[in-house]
């Protein structure tokens, strides 16, 4: 590998990289050359300093752990990576990730999860307006509050959130799962609240396990949200909505 | 009591506002609702490359002779940051259309025919499908507001990303593809329900506006290693603005789609009455680059109501590098053909006004996803259609270029061109026939 990569070091079998002295580019790069057995699965980042699409486009079954906040995309379109940041995400963390776990220490811009086809996004904090949006198959879970049309459009996967959800939730919602432990602003057009059995329950908990706080909180406390399915085809009657 | 049997009577009038297609219209908006959904561009008369004219050579001119003096039609595009520009070996390429619009033999089709002529074809929304990428030797991905399908494994073995802000049939509006359409193969590929009415958002989910957008492209480039060339495509509306704020965010080809460009489904009154046609947003796209001094440096990329060669040559002598075709090469391949004429009657139209082609009931065996009706098209013949109509096109723009005396088509200019009135004049920046004169030549627009 021809990189002018300027690493902090190697530390006990884990790659450092200071983006201080290196490039987003040269991480990347070096992050896309890895072979498949590569034995190089632990990454370290230092000074993010909320740079732009870090570990964007990640495909391979990698640790990578980042010291501080992050910009837009970090870990987007990620595959099969295990990307923790430990401060704040910026717009899109993990957008349209196929698989693979992100787990954000701190708080989460707009459009967190975006259009994401898999993995698990955990979010430590609050997530901002758009969260889950046009999720397609994504288990989002945010300990905090979300902001406004979160899972709008969403297609497939689940939403949980421990805190609160901001107006419009589940907006033209599709086939997206949403669970709410706190109050709901406002539902959005065509998302309704759900009866919570018990299939929805081992759901619930499969996640907040898959997230590491099952049994941290009382999944009895929490509301499902779905959709009515009202506006799946064009019906006069619906026009108001549209 | 007045006999007035022998008073002549006025010829019964229509009304030229409540015409015969308005009053249909208005009855089919009472029984129904709903308001009206179909395919293709705007169909009203509007300014085109019709209302242009080449002066050829003359005293001051020297034409190059035909069938012996060489005219090149190679383009680049994406030279401005991409490892790997696309190099076309004709001005011309075919626009975005989706499987699930289209059907799987139809998107072969298109792949077979353009990679027979050395250019590319583009995907649409609804994802890339193997039968694409593999009849396509060069293939746009477009990445849309909907994502459906989008993966990072696609991205990197496209040919180049275009990031479709919008569409001259419906620029502000999102996709439609109703529920005949979308099978298990569609739903799939798209992530959603079997049959529902699909509704695809008309704003990205994560970027608004170009300073997000730059961020966007730096993303994509990131994912895929700065090899692809990556488009923004926007539908014409104000192309000057449009176009300089695209190149702003870092993209290396412009797209500008006039309002003739085709679409799968939308309201027949957002493709009629949003957008400006293709000829008022040439000049003002080549404008922009003009003034960033990036023409030639990022590309432009013009599409809506292309036809032939002339339009392909006035598109390029208006500062254009390649066009786009969509509807045209759907007609090549055999859409609208009287040959289905009978069957076009009993869907209550006719042969080259089909256009409901979101009912998934297309004769042609093109706008569809019935098996039985797939089956219509052979793939192979449909694109040797494809690939005889592009040469047509391409031999028709080097006529043209050599009467101008041009060595290259991407050497035609304005000068080589008149407009046949004032409307023309105006918006390719042209002289009006005869006359030196261009309406509005104080140099704002």
């Amino acid at each position: 590998m021809n990189l002018s990569l300027k690493q902090a070091g190697d530390v006990a079998g884990t790659k450092l990289v200071d983006l201080s002295t290196s490039s987003v580019r040269e991480l990347n790069a070096a992050l896309h050359a890895l072979a498949a057995d590569t034995n190089e699965t632990f990454w370290k980042v230092a000074h993010p300093n909320g740079r732009h699409a870090i570990a964007a486009g990640l495909d391979a079954a990698i640790d990578i752990e980042i010291d501080g906040p992050v910009g837009y995309y970090c870990a987007g379109m990620n595959k099969r990576g295990r990307v923790i940041v430990n401060g704040n995400a910026g717009v899109g963390v993990g957008e349209n990730m196929m698989s693979g776990f992100i787990h954000v220490k701190g708080d989460a811009s707009q459009s967190a999860g975006a259009t994401a086809h898999g993995g698990l996004l955990v979010i430590d904090g609050n997530a901002s307006a758009r969260c889950g949006i046009s999720m397609k198959g994504i288990d989002i879970v945010v300990k905090g509050s979300v902001g406004h049309l979160s899972a709008f459009m969403g297609q497939a996967g689940t939403l949980t959130v421990l805190g609160d959800a901001g107006e419009a939730l589940g907006d033209s919602l599709y086939e997206a799962k949403l669970f709410v432990r706190g109050s709901v602003a406002g539902l959005g057009a065509d998302c309704i609240e759900k009866e919570m059995r018990d299939e929805h329950k081992a759901l619930l908990a499969s996640k907040l396990e898959a997230a590491g706080i099952l049994g941290e909180v009382d999944i009895g406390e929490f509301r499902r949200y779905g959709s009515a399915r009202t506006l799946y085809h064009f019906h006069v009657d619906n026009v108001s909505s549209y | 009591m007045t006999d007035h049997s022998n008073t002549p009577r006025t010829t019964p009038r229509a009304s030229a506002t409540f015409d015969e297609y308005t009053l249909s219209e208005i009855r089919r908006a009472a029984a129904t609702g709903i308001y009206d959904i179909r395919g293709a561009g705007a169909k009203r008369k509007l300014p085109h490359f019709d209302d242009l004219l080449f002066l050829g050579a003359s005293m001051s001119r020297y034409p190059l002779e035909g069938y012996r003096e060489k005219c090149s039609t190679e383009v680049l595009l994406g030279t401005r940051f991409a490892k790997k520009p696309i190099e076309l070996k004709i001005p011309i390429t075919i626009a975005g259309m989706s499987f699930g619009s289209l059907s799987a033999n139809a998107k072969e089709a298109l792949g077979r025919g353009a990679s027979a002529m050395g250019t590319s074809t583009t995907t649409g929304d609804g994802g890339m499908t193997n039968e694409e990428r593999g009849h396509s030797t060069q293939l746009v991905y477009q990445y849309l507001p909907s994502r459906y399908g989008m993966n990072p494994d696609d991205l990197k073995r496209a040919d180049a990303i275009e990031v479709v802000v919008g569409q001259g049939a419906k620029p502000g509006g999102g996709g439609m593809l109703l529920g005949q359409k979308i099978t298990e193969r569609v739903a799939g590929m798209r992530t959603l329900p079997v049959g529902i009415d699909q509704r695809s958002a008309c704003r990205h989910p994560d970027w608004t506006g170009p300073d997000d957008l730059e961020i966007k492209i730096e993303e994509l480039r990131e994912i895929t290693d700065w090899e692809k060339p990556i488009y923004v495509k926007v539908g014409a509306a104000r192309p000057y603005y449009d176009t300089a704020l695209a190149v702003k965010s870092g993209a290396d080809v412009v797209v500008v789609d006039g309002m003739q460009g085709g679409t799968a489904a939308t309201q027949e009154i957002f493709i009629e009455h949003v957008g400006i046609p293709t000829l008022a947003a040439v000049r003002q796209a080549v404008k922009a680059l003009q003034d960033l001094g990036m023409h030639r440096k990022v590309q432009l990329v013009v599409s809506g109501g292309i036809r032939n060669g002339a339009d392909v040559a006035k598109a390029l002598a208006l500062g254009a590098d390649a066009v786009a075709i969509g509807t045209a090469a759907l007609v090549a391949l055999g859409d609208n053909d009287p040959h289905w004429q009978g069957e076009y009657e009993k869907l209550g139209t006719h042969a080259g006004a089909y256009d409901d082609w979101h009912e998934g009931r297309d004769p042609a065996g093109i706008t569809t996803q019935d098996p039985e009706l797939m089956k219509r098209l052979d793939p192979v013949a449909a694109g040797r259609r494809l690939a005889n109509y592009l040469a047509v096109l391409t031999l028709e723009c080097q006529t043209i270029a050599r009467a101008c005396g041009k060595s290259h088509v991407h050497n035609l200019e304005p000068e080589d061109l008149v407009a046949l009135t004032i409307e023309a004049a105006a918006m390719a920046n042209v002289p009006l026939a005869g006359t030196n004169w261009i309406p509005g030549s104080n140099g704002t627009f």
